[in-house]
């Protein structure tokens, strides 16, 4: 799932820095993610993983690493 | 028999009587000198001396910093008032409280920038904000500058679009990047003392409207000492208080000034219906529908500060750093920002020429003009946007 969404952070996450070198628990804001960009990484990961984020999930908190986004959609997919 | 009594000195601080005496400066100072002050582009000094002189700069401070705590929808409040008098006080007043609500909801946990809020109390320093910069095309939420730190020292340099009333403030709140090698994104609040900067300014401020705000472009030069930064990342600042606080305090303000046209507006026509009684004045119903459109104004605008006063103090920073919370606060600033102009425009219509004469007592040109800022300040179109793309994800469940 990290490759997943390493993938879609690259594609729209326009980070300032290399995808790769980001480590998981690494804030993505502070890596250049503006929250209009924040917003295209949601629709990808809502596409790529058939969930939707219920509006509690829409903060900041939840996009702010790849550890967060993680957590987030193994909750949305569990027992599956 | 002697009664005695007690002058209750608690009740020299409750909210309702600093409201009533921020309302006395905007009906015996500032609604006096507006017309100067818009005529001449130049700081609402009498108002906002009287504001110093009642202890309102620390309006914010808590109780705990030797400040009056007055609850945030009571400052809106305040804006609201001064807004019906002078436009340009209740902006600049409305600017510097958007500041304090930054430092005492996000500089608690510094002992430096706790001490500077016991001083603000104590010396009533008025703060303007420097968060626009030359190449950032209005995001604020974007910094070509950074901060950059030597120790315990910083230095710090901005080539800022606008600075309202920079050259009358003591002290600034400067975003910038927190190092030269940070994201764009990534931002730092920064206090700069009196003594600390130098602004050299780079043009005029003659406007169309808001003239007395005084907000020509500045470069700003600065070194401080590195506590000054406040200890939080900007983008917390921006989405919990900053941009909250702001569109919170502007709606009033606009709704300040659409109720001041509406009362000239109802005394033009009264003073028509005097003129012929027994006949009810064709400009008397559209006064009646344009009362029913302030007091929708007036609704949004209350339920929405009261809302964000509830949910600010309630300190629940999911909610504050929500997308349906952002959503709310947009949509309060695009439609205050319309309904001021529409409502305005109604009282001029209803006026008429004694509405577009400069000269007259029903004259609605200043507020007609000062209206049109509220649709700028933070373009509407750019925040239309910003909704526009929540929306795609918010489901509203």
């Amino acid at each position: 799932m990290n490759e997943s969404i390493r993938s879609i952070l690259k594609e729209h996450g326009r980070l300032a820095i290399e995808v790769e070198t980001l480590a998981e628990a690494a804030d993505l804001y502070q890596a250049g993610m503006t929250s209009h960009a924040s917003v295209n990484v949601m629709l990808a990961l809502e596409s790529q993983f058939d969930v939707e984020f219920p509006d509690r999930m829409l903060r900041r908190g939840v996009f702010g690493s790849i550890a967060s986004i993680r957590e987030a959609v193994e909750e949305l997919t569990a027992g599956r | 028999m002697t009664i005695e009594i007690a002058a209750k000195p608690q009740d020299a601080h409750t909210p309702s009587d600093l409201l009533a005496r921020v309302a006395r400066i905007a009906t015996q100072v500032a609604r006096v000198h507006a017309e100067d002050v818009d005529r001449k582009a130049r700081f609402p000094t009498e108002a906002i001396e009287a504001l110093k002189s009642e202890g309102m700069l620390g309006a914010l401070v808590p109780s705990s910093l030797g400040g009056p705590g007055v609850p945030f929808a009571q400052v809106a409040a305040m804006c609201e008032v001064l807004g019906q008098a002078c436009s340009a006080t209740a902006m600049v007043f409305a600017m510097h409280q958007i500041q304090v609500a930054c430092l005492v909801r996000h500089g608690m946990e510094s002992p430096a920038l706790r001490d500077y809020m016991r001083e603000l109390v104590e010396r009533q320093w008025l703060i303007a904000s420097v968060t626009s910069e030359v190449g950032v095309g209005g995001e604020m939420r974007t910094s070509v500058t950074s901060v950059v730190r030597e120790g315990e020292r910083f230095t710090l340099e901005k080539d800022a679009t606008t600075i309202s009333y920079g050259a009358q403030a003591d002290d600034l709140l400067v975003t910038a990047r927190s190092a030269p090698d940070a994201a764009a994104s990534d931002q730092v609040l920064v206090l700069l003392r009196k003594g600390d900067f130098t602004l050299e300014r780079k043009g005029e401020w003659d406007t169309l409207g808001m003239r007395g705000t005084c907000s020509p472009p500045f470069k700003v030069t600065s070194r401080g000492d590195a506590r000054q930064i406040l200890p939080v990342p900007f983008a917390e600042i921006a989405s919990h208080t900053m941009v909250p606080v702001s569109h919170v305090v502007w709606a009033s303000l606009w709704l300040g000034i659409a109720a001041g046209a509406v009362s000239r507006a109802r005394a033009f026509v009264r003073q028509q219906a005097r003129s012929r009684p027994g006949s009810v004045p064709p400009t008397a119903v559209r006064l009646a529908e344009l009362s029913s459109l302030l007091q929708s104004m007036r609704s949004s605008v209350h339920d929405v500060a009261v809302e964000a006063d509830r949910l600010m103090g309630s300190g629940d920073a999911d909610a504050l750093s929500s997308i349906s919370f952002a959503l709310r606060m947009n949509n309060l600033k695009v439609s205050a920002s319309q309904q001021v102009v529409d409502i305005v425009h109604r009282a001029l219509l209803i006026c008429g020429i004694q509405g577009y004469k400069n000269d007259s007592p029903f004259s609605l040109g200043r507020p007609l003009r000062d209206a049109h800022s509220a649709a700028l300040m933070v373009g509407n179109d750019r925040i239309l946007a910003t909704n526009a793309s929540m929306l795609l994800v918010l489901k509203d469940d």
